[in-house]
Order: C-alpha cells, then sequence, then structure tokens
C-alpha cells in the first residue's frame, strides 16, 4: 500500500522546459508576494481585514482580485495557442507537443469560463449589489465568505496541476468516452471535476445567498419595480445558478464515479451512454452563458443611464425581457449538439427556441440605444466599454442566430467558426461588461477614480485586438478549420492565423495598459480623489454612500419611494440644505469569521488528495472542514454591536469631507 | 413593528411575529397529512401489483398518485397555502418544479429520440467487433 | 359605515406591502434560504432521475430492476420515512412551543425511524450486491446505486444534522439561531420525503409493474 497514492516524482514534469518555466515563474511570483506581506508585515492586517472579512464589499474586491489574476493565466494559454498556431502549418511542428497543446486549450477554456468570467460576476455582484438594496450587507454574509474561499480553492488546485501531474486534455466540456478512465488514464481530468467540484458548490451557495439576499432583503420602500436593473439582473443570474449547477454537480458526478468507482454511466462498456453527459452537460452549460452575461447586461444598465443622464428607457420590459431569458435560457441546450443526431423535430424545436431566446436579447439593445437618445452622454471609460460591447456583442449575436438554423450549424459545428462566435460574445458582453463595472465601481470601493487615459488606450487596444484576432476565426471556419488543432497541413489558412496571432498581441496590449492603469491610478490617488462618494453623479443607493462605504453602508437604512431614487433625492433636495439631525441606534454587524479560510484549507487538502488517491489525506480534510463548520456553529456570539456614537461621528466627517 | 406584512418563512403555519408558542392545534393538521400520505402510498404499491388495473394505464396512474401526495406533503408537512404571505415560497417553488420538468421531460424526449433515430453505442460496438472479426 | 369597516380601511392602507417592508426578519430570510437550497437539492435529483430514466433498460444483459426489487422491503422503507416525517413535524410544534422534552422526544423518534429507513436500505443494497448487481454490473444498475445511495447519502446527513442539533438544544437551549436551525432541519427531513415518493414511484413501482 503506498502512502502516497498515485504521486510520486514523475508527476512533476521535469523534462518539460516549457511547463517548469511556467511553473518557475508562478512559484517565484507567489513567493515573492507572500515574502513582500511578511516583509512588510502585512499579515496580521490581512487576515483580520481581508482574509477573514465577511463584508460583502471586501469579498467582492477578493473575488474581482482573483479573476485579474486567473485572467493573466488563461490569457498566457489563449497567446500560447496562437503562437503555435501561427507556426505549425505544413511542415512545421510550432513548439508544443500535441499532449501539452490538448493541456492549454483545456486549461484556458476552464480557467476563462469558471475562475476568470464566473469570479469577475460574483464579485461585481457582491460588491454592489447589497449597496443598490440600501442594505447592510448579503442574507448570510459567512456563508459568502466560505463561497469566495471554496472558489479560490478550486483556482489553487487548477494551478497545482500546472507543477504537479498534468490537466485535462478533453477540451473545456470533458466529454465521454474520452475523458473516461480508460482513455485519459492520467489525473488531468480529476483536476479537472474535483476543482469544478469544489467550487461549484462555492457558486451554488453564492446563488442561494443573493436569491435570498434580493427576495428578502430590501431597503424599506424598495419594491421590486423600484429595484435597479442591475438587482434584477442579478437575481436571475442567481436564480440561473440555483437552478443549473446542480445539474453540473450531477453530472459531473456521475464521470466521476465512472472513473473512481468503475460505474457504467458514460463507458463504452456496461451498455452507458455517452450522449447523456453532453446532454446534461449543456442542461448547465447554456443557462452558465446567461448566468455570465445578464449581469453584464445590468453592468450596461446602470452605466449607460448614468453617464446619459436619463432614466433607463423600458425599464418594466428590460426586467420583462432579463426574466425571459432567465426561464428561456433553459429551453435551448440542445444547439450545442445538433450534430448528435435528433431527428429534425427535435433540433428543429431547439433551434426555433434558440432564435426566440434573441428576441428579448434585441429588446435590450433597443432600449439601451435609446436611453442613450436625446441623453447628455459622458463618454466615460465605462460608457466606452458599453458602446464597444453594443457593436461587438451585437454581431457575435447574430453569428449565434446563424448557428441555431440546423442545417447551417452542421456545416459550421465545432470549426473555428463557432470559437469565433463564442469569444465574439463572451469578450464582447462579458468581458467588456466587467471592464466598465470595474471602471465604474472602482471608486465606490477605494475612494478614487481610475486614470481616464490609460483606461481609454487599454479600451481601445481590447476592441481593436479582439476584431483582428477573432474575425480571422470566422473566416478560417468557413474555409473548415475544425477547432483545438495543434497543427495543419492547409496552407491556405496560416496568413489568417498569424494575423490572429497579432490580435492576441494587441489584446496583451490592452491588458498591459489596464494594469498601468491600475499602477498609475494608485500613486496618484489623491488627484483621483473622490470625497463626495458620489463621482459619477449617479442614480442608485450606492452612490448615496461614502467613498469606500463604511463596514455598515448606511447608518440609517434609507427610505425609497421611487426608482433612481438617489437621483430624485438630489433633485428634490436643497442643494446644500444641512442635513436634517439623523437619530442613530447602534446596530449590530457580523463577525469576521475564519470558517471560510480554515474550510479552503481543507476543501484543498481534500481535492487534492482525492485527484492522487491519497485517501487518508481526504478522509483528514473531509473529518476537518466538518470539524471547522461544527466549530463555527457552537460559537456564542454572531454579532458585533456598533455604537450610534460610532455612526454619528463616521457620518459627521463623511458630511464635513464633502461640504470641503 | 409588528403590524408590518412579512412574508412568511418556508414551513411556518404563520408569520414570525404571530407564531403559536402553546397551541398544538398543528397536531391535527400533520395527523391528516400523515393519514392521507399512508392512503396514497398504500394505493400506488396496490395499484403496481395488482392485475385489475389495465396494465398500459399504471405507470399514469402512478405518476398522478405520486404528484397527489407530494402536494398533500407539501400543503400538511410544509405549510405551502395560497395566501399573499407565502407567494414568494410558491414562486420559488413553481420556479424549481419547472426547472424539473423541463431537465427530466427535455433529456428523455432528447435521449428516446436520439436512440430512435441513432444506433445505440453499444451495437456499434457490436458491429466494430464482428467487422474486427472478419 | 361603521367604525369597524373604516378601522380596517385604515390598516389596509397603513400597512407597507411585504415587499416594500424592509428587509425581512431573520427567520423568513434563513428558511427561505434554505428553501432556495432544497430547490437546488431537487434540481440536482432531478438529473440523476433523467440519468436513471435514460438507463433504466440498459441493463448490460444482467439483472432487471423487476428481478431485483424487494415491494416488501421498499414498502416498509417508504413507512418508515413517512412516520419519521410525521414524527418531525410533531417535533417542529414542540419547539414552536418551546417544549424541551417534546423536542428531544420527536427527534429520538424521527432518528429511530430514519435510521432504521437506512438500515433497511443498505440491507436492500446488500443482498442486490450478494446477488452479483454491482453498480459496475450495467449502467442501470449504476443509475439506480447513484439514485438511490443519493437519497439515502441525505438521510445519513440528515441523522447528523439532528444529532448536532440536540447537543446545541442541550447546551445553548431555545437560541433564535438554534430554532431557525431546527426549522432548517424540518423543511430538509420534509423534503426528503417528498423525494422519496417520487423515487419509490419511478423506481420500485414502475420498474416492476412494467
Amino acid at each position: 500500500m503506498n502512502l502516497l497514492g498515485k504521486l510520486d516524482w514523475s508527476a512533476i514534469p521535469f523534462n518539460q522546459p516549457i511547463i517548469m518555466g511556467a511553473s518557475g515563474f508562478m512559484i517565484l511570483g507567489v513567493v515573492f508576494v507572500l515574502a513582500l506581506i511578511t516583509f512588510k508585515g502585512y499579515w496580521p492586517y490581512l487576515w483580520r481585514e481581508w482574509l477573514t472579512s465577511v463584508d460583502h464589499k471586501r469579498i467582492g474586491v477578493m473575488y474581482c482580485v482573483l479573476a485579474l489574476v486567473m485572467m493573466l493565466r488563461g490569457f498566457a494559454d489563449a497567446i500560447m495557442m496562437r503562437a503555435q498556431q501561427a507556426v505549425a502549418a505544413g511542415g512545421a511542428h510550432g513548439y508544443l507537443p500535441p499532449e501539452h497543446f490538448d493541456q492549454i486549450f483545456s486549461a484556458h477554456g476552464t480557467i476563462m469560463i469558471f475562475f476568470m468570467a464566473m469570479p469577475f460576476m460574483i464579485g461585481l455582484m457582491n460588491f454592489a449589489v447589497p449597496l443598490q438594496l440600501g442594505v447592510r450587507d448579503v442574507a448570510f454574509p459567512t456563508l459568502n465568505s466560505v463561497s469566495l474561499w471554496l472558489t479560490a480553492s478550486g483556482i489553487l488546485l487548477v494551478n497545482i496541476s500546472l507543477v504537479v501531474g498534468e490537466f485535462a486534455k478533453t477540451g473545456w466540456v470533458a466529454y465521454p468516452p474520452l475523458s473516461e478512465l480508460q482513455f485519459s488514464p492520467g489525473v488531468g481530468v480529476d483536476y479537472y471535476l474535483w476543482a469544478l467540484q469544489i467550487s461549484g458548490i462555492g457558486t451554488l451557495m453564492t446563488g442561494i445567498n443573493f436569491v435570498a439576499t434580493i427576495l428578502k432583503m430590501r431597503a424599506p420602500g424598495m419594491g421590486y419595480m423600484r429595484m435597479p436593473v442591475f438587482c434584477w439582473t442579478a437575481l436571475a443570474t442567481n436564480l440561473l445558478i440555483v437552478a443549473a449547477f446542480p445539474v453540473l454537480t450531477a453530472t459531473f458526478a456521475m464521470l466521476l464515479l465512472d472513473r473512481y468507482l468503475g460505474f457504467h454511466f458514460f463507458t463504452l462498456a456496461g451498455q452507458g451512454n455517452q450522449m447523456m453527459y453532453v446532454s446534461l452537460f449543456w442542461v448547465w452549460g447554456h443557462p452558465e452563458v446567461y448566468i455570465l452575461v445578464l449581469p453584464a447586461f445590468g453592468i450596461f444598465s446602470e452605466v449607460i443611464s448614468t453617464f446619459s443622464g436619463k432614466a433607463l428607457f423600458g425599464y418594466r420590459s428590460m426586467v420583462a425581457a432579463t426574466m425571459a431569458i432567465c426561464i428561456l435560457s433553459f429551453l435551448v441546450w440542445l444547439h450545442h449538439f445538433f450534430t448528435m443526431g435528433a431527428t429534425a423535430d427535435v433540433n428543429g424545436f431547439f433551434g426555433v427556441m434558440t432564435m426566440i431566446i434573441a428576441v428579448p436579447t434585441g429588446v435590450k439593445v433597443f432600449n439601451w440605444l435609446f436611453t442613450m437618445y436625446g441623453g447628455r452622454v459622458r463618454f466615460t471609460v465605462p460608457v466606452l466599454w458599453s458602446l464597444g460591447f453594443m457593436v461587438t456583442f451585437v454581431i457575435g449575436g447574430m453569428t449565434g442566430v446563424l448557428m441555431a438554423v440546423p442545417p447551417a450549424d452542421f456545416q459550421v459545428h465545432n470549426s473555428l467558426f463557432l470559437v469565433a462566435h463564442f469569444h465574439n460574445v463572451i469578450i464582447g458582453g462579458v468581458v467588456f461588461g466587467a471592464m466598465a463595472g470595474y471602471n465604474y465601481w472602482f471608486p465606490k470601493a477605494f475612494g478614487f477614480r481610475l486614470d481616464e487615459r490609460w483606461g481609454r488606450a487599454s479600451f481601445w487596444c481590447w476592441l481593436i485586438g479582439f476584431y483582428i484576432a477573432f474575425m480571422p476565426l470566422y473566416v478560417l471556419g468557413l474555409m473548415g478549420m475544425t477547432r483545438r488543432m495543434q497543427h495543419y497541413d492547409n496552407l491556405s489558412w496560416q496568413p489568417w492565423l498569424v494575423a490572429a496571432a497579432v490580435g492576441a498581441l494587441v489584446i496583451l496590449a490592452g491588458i498591459v495598459c489596464q494594469i498601468v492603469q491600475l499602477i498609475v491610478s494608485i500613486r496618484t490617488r489623491e488627484k483621483h480623489r473622490d470625497v463626495t462618494g458620489d463621482p459619477w453623479n449617479g442614480r442608485t443607493l450606492e452612490w448615496s454612500t461614502a467613498s469606500p462605504p463604511p463596514a455598515w453602508n448606511f447608518a440609517v437604512l434609507p427610505h425609497v419611494t421611487e426608482r433612481d431614487s438617489y437621483w430624485s433625492r438630489k433633485r428634490s433636495a436643497k442643494a446644500n440644505a444641512p442635513a436634517t439631525p439623523r437619530k442613530y441606534e447602534p446596530i449590530e454587524m457580523p463577525r469576521n469569521s475564519p470558517t471560510g479560510f480554515i474550510n479552503a484549507f481543507f476543501a484543498v487538502v481534500t481535492g487534492f488528495a482525492l485527484i492522487w488517491h491519497i485517501w487518508w489525506m481526504a478522509a483528514l480534510g473531509v473529518f476537518g472542514a466538518l470539524v471547522t463548520i461544527l466549530f463555527f456553529t457552537f460559537r456564542q456570539q454572531e454579532e458585533v454591536e456598533i455604537s450610534a456614537e460610532q455612526l454619528a461621528q463616521f457620518d459627521r466627517a463623511h458630511h464635513t469631507e464633502v461640504a470641503i | 413593528m409588528t403590524a408590518t406584512h412579512y412574508d412568511r418563512a418556508p414551513g411556518d403555519r404563520s408569520r414570525p411575529a404571530e407564531l403559536p408558542r402553546e397551541a398544538s392545534s398543528g397536531v391535527l393538521v400533520y395527523t391528516i397529512g400523515l393519514f392521507l400520505a399512508a392512503i396514497l402510498t398504500a394505493t400506488s404499491f396496490w395499484a403496481a401489483n395488482t392485475s385489475l388495473l389495465w396494465p398500459p394505464g399504471v405507470p399514469l396512474g402512478l405518476a398522478a398518485l405520486a404528484i397527489t401526495q407530494i402536494g398533500i406533503h407539501l400543503v400538511f408537512f410544509l405549510h405551502i397555502t395560497s395566501g399573499p404571505d407565502s407567494t414568494n415560497n410558491v414562486l420559488a417553488l413553481a420556479f424549481g418544479v419547472l426547472i424539473v420538468a423541463l431537465v427530466i421531460a427535455g433529456s428523455l424526449w432528447i435521449m428516446t429520440n436520439l436512440n430512435e433515430n441513432m444506433m445505440p453505442s453499444s451495437e456499434l460496438m457490436n458491429l466494430h467487433a464482428t467487422t474486427n472479426r472478419h | 359605515m361603521n367604525i369597524a369597516v373604516a378601522a380596517d380601511h385604515f390598516d389596509a392602507e397603513s400597512l407597507p406591502r411585504a415587499s416594500e417592508a424592509g428587509p425581512a426578519p431573520k427567520r423568513v430570510v434563513v428558511a427561505y434560504g434554505f428553501w432556495i437550497f432544497l430547490l437546488s437539492d431537487i434540481v440536482m435529483f432531478s438529473a440523476l432521475f433523467a440519468g436513471y430514466a435514460v438507463l433504466m433498460h440498459a441493463t448490460a444483459g444482467g439483472s432487471t430492476g423487476a428481478e431485483l426489487f424487494n415491494q416488501v422491503s421498499v414498502a416498509m422503507e417508504t413507512a418508515c420515512l413517512l412516520a419519521s416525517s410525521y414524527t418531525c413535524g410533531l417535533m417542529s410544534l414542540a419547539i414552536n412551543s418551546q417544549r424541551r422534552h417534546a423536542t428531544y422526544l420527536g427527534a429520538v423518534f424521527t432518528f429511530a425511524l430514519g435510521a432504521a429507513f437506512l438500515a433497511l436500505e443498505i440491507r436492500e443494497f446488500a443482498s442486490m450486491v450478494a446477488l452479483g448487481a454491482t453498480p459496475e454490473r450495467s449502467a442501470f444498475l449504476s443509475a439506480f446505486f447513484t439514485l438511490v445511495g443519493c437519497h439515502g447519502l441525505h438521510v445519513g446527513i440528515g441523522l447528523l444534522w439532528l444529532t448536532i442539533m440536540m447537543a446545541q438544544l442541550a447546551i445553548q437551549g431555545f437560541r433564535p439561531i438554534v430554532e431557525r436551525r431546527l426549522l432548517c432541519f424540518s423543511l430538509f427531513w420534509h423534503a426528503l420525503d417528498i423525494i422519496w415518493v417520487g423515487l419509490f414511484t419511478v423506481v420500485y413501482l414502475m420498474g416492476v409493474s412494467s
């Protein structure tokens, strides 16, 4: 019996210079950051204020940091693939061996969807939703911290796979039978499955948390039709998370049972059914697309309405469109596998449903356009991202509707046309939305604005780079190039792939601009300081409190009487009239708790042990997590009291600052 | 403060402020529920094992009995009502039921259609085996 | 117009609707959150149900459900779970009126009946394995063991949870947070019974009658 399961020194790919280089770089980076924190003595502060924090704003910021870091990792994968495909034509074979190339495209997809786009959107929702609802925190603050750290556990496992062992070579969808033990005997698929199962639990709990928050915790007077649109889209997203993620968990559980205990759900032997995996995977997979893009729609709605100085056009139709998408997204999943062999009836039904779901999205685009029409639009960085989104996303949407026609889909299925399509909607929709939200809410989170010039530079690089990188892929798809090719013989493809690689480099410039923007903004923060808490002349409640907001968000919960309530309050208030003396009452805030962080430690231990079949360690990990939770549930004090005096003092200080 | 209308918590028979502290009238509700559920369960087991019924109709009847019993559980054990204070709970439940129906019916429709239209993979493997032997 | 009508009218006007009343009391928020979790759990079961329904006839030449299932054993399991749901209901009545001993009594019955269910299920699984009908045998058996086993796992977790809750009740008494957790537990337990209704109908009864 081996105490370390399948783990030994051969797990570390010493003979692969590229992987070892990347691993070395990553490890050096981590060591450098940890050393810096230790050297500067930041640990107590980090532990007290961030790692154990249950404050939704802090958790939101940490989600966004995770997402930004993982964007770098995922983008590194992307640029390696582009470089490989640009050179590996005809006699040349590029610099990446097939088994490494396969891991890179699998990791790229997994990371970008689960560990970049999802955390970014969840981070922004975490930060903004309670503030917009006018409440002090989410429904379950400690659970929120547990969710964050479980996501971080998944991220850590995926990054460990770079150094120890391998990642899946199956693509980010891991279709069986390729992902079964028979054809993928290594630990790659196990890394994929456990990382996603662990972070999936975190995502599910986030979904529950936010549904409860939005439906049960709103400021007095905020009826459903007075909620900001971002809260509505967040509600729809989280309903989708709650309804879709359990299906993914069940599907992955079946695949895990196949791989670990010899079950026959999707195997070739024992009458397993591989296509059932494909079907169940996309039952989750299609709603997932809307889980990502609906919050982005919400962000664009807020940004466009704020910077046009107008109320959102067609608020009710926006809400109706959002909820329609929420339901319809569960009726289209077969369009991901039209070519599987269903009859024309089935393909026809799902094709038509796919075309129908484009209608509410179209409604939204018109609403945004009509909001801008006749408004005084301020072309700030968030607005640029929104405009870029509208053009790009409409193109992506139209290619999507094109592929919703089953006979057309048969021509381009699994080709680069598809790859171009979904990058067109995910980059154009989700990434642009995340960037708009990042620039829009940054001053609220930190009290100073991001540098406009570098922000613009970043936007233009991203936009131009996107078109150079992905338009050629449409052409290549129509020329018959399938996705995930490590090498190809058709030399007429090469010029297009070289162009795509150039586009990726332009996007790289955009990412560099973003990093520079952040550094420049921090260095010149006094110049960009915003003391009013309302740098954009905002409309919703998050702008009515200080920037950064105090832990309790609002000393007195705001009373809402209409939509865009902060805007109408500003309109009706006599300018600079002395605020009526408020009566402060002490409030209770949830106590910080290390539960989430410690739980995540045990989750990583368990996941790692299961991947490498180290059973004793897995049992220990599960036991540790259980004890952690038990310990948490037996604590006596859940809350800390914040005195009325403290609240009054903060408010006075804020008002003085505003007056100056 | 108690004058405010709040929604009712799922599983509670009344709003938080009005929770009965002494009354045990709830026993009757649970007992009726148990009684009805037991009858329905017994009928289900009887229907599945009897030869008196028209066989093709049995699965449909079983499904109807199960759905009725789930309704009984919801009303008598989980106290779901049509009152305005549990609208939110019912809406969430309806959303869940819709998703469950879509997942199960959709999967069955897709997979049955596929199995009829395509050769099942197991037979495909047999085919491979036969061709290899030749 | 009499005074009562006028007072009623006044009442309805001054009370804000639930959607505008501000953050709901903690009991409502917690139970609602748990309600959402239960829905997600049922959606997870629906995926397992779908898997079972698709693979129901994929026996790969092995035993079918009709050959394996023991109706008497299933009927006993069903009775145990239904009765435990009832005692769990009585327990929540005792909790609402803060009667400690009645709560313990309800918990003991609920636990015993749940444990009996689990024991019967394990016995059933063991007898199937003894016949060579293991989950490795066919896709049908994989789906069967996963679906029924997942429900059994939930019951097991419920038993553990109930034990912990009784310990908390003994140590901390009827604190609001303990009451909220007990409310969640009863929701969980009733939901398991609802899933079992679908399960014995689809898996055992339909499996035998068709």
